[in-house]
């Protein structure tokens, strides 16, 4: 059975579209029915005007969509707007629901059922479910329900295929005579789909209709969760089952000493992954041998027998050649790091860790205007600042993602940097020297966000989530994740990358790239107390952070010099890619004052510290 | 009593959430006004974790505080 749903369903142009749409809580296993039913044809790109990958792929004749896990849809956060709207074209919704959490789950099921949208249920994890102790009568549910439900082991391939066949089941929810009375009070012309978001008071939904005041959310959710939890209670049966291991160990994860070790844990396999398998050892063979060996010198050969030795040569295959630099980047380290990275982190995700590694480090986080979920960007940015800039989409409100992005921006040391920066350190010989780096940063960290906190107005969100429950993951699915998103991720980044070499070879080949240097190097010297020299190590830190590090490796610096050389690139802002990137998620004004925010704060730290550890 | 007095193992009762949103978000977890929960675990000055029905919930202090409820055991 497993086999046969690798098999890709042939896509077939001339049939209408009939659109089936995926909806599910998190971590119901939806990947799974979105791959058996799609095959390896998928698109993943971004929903317009949001940042929220969606999949796009065919089941036969339906044109079949993923949405987020949500818990409902609505307008709460960018996942819910996503799902919302593509629930709103849907023709059949195939709902995954868990049978392990079917209190839980039975709240999105009746919000799809209440639309009026034909319906069919995958109740997955019935094998999770059964290890709880909870049996399910499915044919009680479909009939209290009044929609196809078909019982599901969805990663061992039971079910999926009876699921493919039940879609053409797929029927409406009877009406709740109640809720259809309140449905009847709201005015306009919408869906009954949207008028029930109305009633729910979605206000996005209801200025799209142009109908105010008719939200009645308290009584309408109230309702539903009266029923679901009749439901609920009414088709399921309980019987003792004992702790689940991974109950257990779910519950030592959230002690304090026990989470803080296995922390250290996972960011010490990370940094082992990461920084030194894939950033050294992976990236010296696709940058050293195969690009900048094999590659740039073929691609150089191959411009200057066509293009004469001028200006438009040196922007094409020159220092930051957008046909050498720019591709030597993006395949030869960019790529490598950003599968490795995302690769980490998918199975990361897959077993339910983070959530709890968030609630952990949420009372720190609060400190700082932020809460538990900015982790992950946090985490993120230690693999690729650019990356992590754009994952602090994930947070609640405006005020976290300026702080996340400031943090980011001046703190973190991205993979390519952090190797440089340790090898340096390594090379002073004294721990001290460990400790000013380490300190200097976790203070800037603290001041930074304690300040942004103070000053933005507004709140931020508080942590509210689920967690999830602790799981083995699965590597065909680990596999599928972290290519989707590392082609998202590089559709996105590439232009941006080819953006910001283009522009540092124009002011190469102007020569502003030779002025910065030259007005810098008065401050380099006088102020940091380093060599002229270093000047233009900053320079190229910015084209990228680990160009600026590497430039340090040849200078004959003191300890405490090289110190204060590694506090400034640090802080500056990152690599020209993610100032980029901050750009664009951030606004320019906003943009703007962190990137010359940045440069102040790098040259002023420097400077006093330069002074403090006598530089 | 506000959630972030409670102690670990004591049985609530929810009582009120004082923002609308908060109260429709955990209304779709399954925490609405009279639902019961144990009180599974908390970090020190950080998150409460509730368990309902085989399923944890995290409720962060500032927000917990914001959050009225009665121990029943």
């Amino acid at each position: 059975m497993t086999t046969e749903t690798l098999i890709p369903s042939t896509p077939s142009p001339a049939v209408g579209d009939r659109k089936l749409v995926l909806v599910g809580n998190p971590n119901v296993g939806k990947s799974v029915f979105f791959n058996a039913l799609t095959g390896l044809y998928v698109d993943v790109s971004n929903y317009p005007g949001t940042t929220i990958d969606v999949s796009r792929g065919r089941h036969g004749a339906f044109a079949v969509m993923d949405t987020p896990g949500v818990y409902g849809v609505g307008s709460f956060n960018d996942e819910e707007r996503v799902a919302r709207d593509i629930v709103l074209a849907a023709d059949v919704i195939l709902n995954v629901v868990s049978a392990a959490t079917l209190e839980r789950d039975l709240f999105l099921t009746l919000q799809l059922a209440d639309m009026g949208i034909p319906l069919v249920i995958a109740l997955n994890q019935m094998d999770e479910a059964e290890r709880h102790g909870v049996t399910i009568d499915v044919a009680a549910l479909a009939e209290r329900l009044g929609v196809p439900v078909v019982p599901c082991v969805a990663i061992a391939g039971l079910g999926l295929e009876e699921v493919k066949a039940a879609l053409d089941t797929a029927r409406v929810a009877p009406d709740d005579p109640a809720l259809a009375a309140l449905l009847a009070t709201v005015p306009g012309d919408g869906s009954r789909a949207e008028r029930l978001l109305v009633l729910e008071g979605d206000e996005v939904v209801s200025e799209r209709l142009g109908v105010h005041d008719a939200a009645q959310r308290d009584a309408v959710y109230g309702t539903r969760r009266d029923r679901v939890n009749a439901i609920a209670e009414a088709v399921s049966r309980h019987r003792d089952a004992g702790v689940q291991l991974s109950v257990t160990i779910g519950r030592w994860l959230l002690n304090p000493w026990l989470g803080a070790l296995s922390a250290l844990v996972v960011m010490a396999a990370l940094y082992f992954v990461i920084g030194d398998v894939v950033a050294q050892r992976v990236v010296g063979v696709t940058e050293g041998e195969w690009m900048a060996g094999k590659y740039e010198p073929w691609m150089r050969g191959a411009v200057a027998a066509v293009v004469p030795d001028n200006w438009l040569r040196e922007i094409l295959v020159g220092e930051f050649g957008v046909l050498t630099m720019t591709v030597t980047y993006i395949f030869g380290l960019l790529l490598p790091l950003v599968v490795g990275f995302y690769l980490f982190l998918a199975f990361l995700e897959d077993t339910g860790y983070l959530p709890r590694l968030a609630v952990l480090m949420d009372r720190g986080l609060s400190a700082i205007g932020l809460n538990g979920r900015a982790v992950i960007p946090l985490i993120i940015g230690f693999g690729c600042v650019t990356m992590a800039t754009i994952t602090t989409r994930l947070l609640g409100t405006q005020r976290e993602k300026t702080i996340a992005t400031a943090i980011l921006g001046l703190t973190i040391p991205c993979s390519a940097q952090l190797g440089v920066i340790l090898g340096l350190l390594a090379k002073t010989g004294a721990a001290w020297t460990w400790a000013v780096y380490g300190a200097t940063m976790f203070v800037v960290l603290v001041a930074v966000g304690t300040i942004l906190d103070r000053l933005l107005p507004g709140k931020s969100s508080s942590l509210l989530i689920d967690l999830p429950p602790l799981r083995l993951p699965q590597w065909r699915n680990v596999l599928r994740k972290t290519w989707t998103k590392s082609v998202a991720f590089l559709q996105e980044a590439i232009p941006l990358f080819v953006l910001a070499a283009l522009l540092v070879g124009v002011m190469k080949v102007t020569g502003a790239l030779a002025n910065v240097t030259t007005w810098l190097a008065p401050l380099v010297v006088g102020l940091l107390h380093l060599p002229r020299e270093a000047a233009s190590a900053f320079i190229m830190g910015l084209i990228r952070r680990d160009f600026g590090a590497a430039g340090l490796t040849d200078m004959a610096l003191a300890p405490a010099q090289i110190v204060v050389a590694l506090v400034v690139i640090t802080l500056f802002v990152p690599c020209i890619a993610s100032v980029v990137v901050i750009y664009k998620e951030r606004g320019w004004k906003e943009g703007t004052l962190l990137w010359v925010g940045s440069w102040v704060l790098a040259f002023a730290i420097g400077g006093v510290l330069a002074r403090l550890i006598g530089a | 009593m506000t959630l972030a007095e409670v102690a670990r193992g004591q049985t609530i009762r929810i009582r009120a959430i004082e923002s609308a949103e908060i109260r429709s978000q955990a209304l779709r977890l399954g925490l609405g006004v009279g639902a019961t929960a144990v009180c599974e675990a908390i970090i020190p000055r950080g998150p409460i974790v509730l368990t309902r029905a085989r399923q944890e919930i995290a409720i962060g202090r500032q927000l917990a505080q914001s959050i009225h409820i009665d121990v029943i055991s």
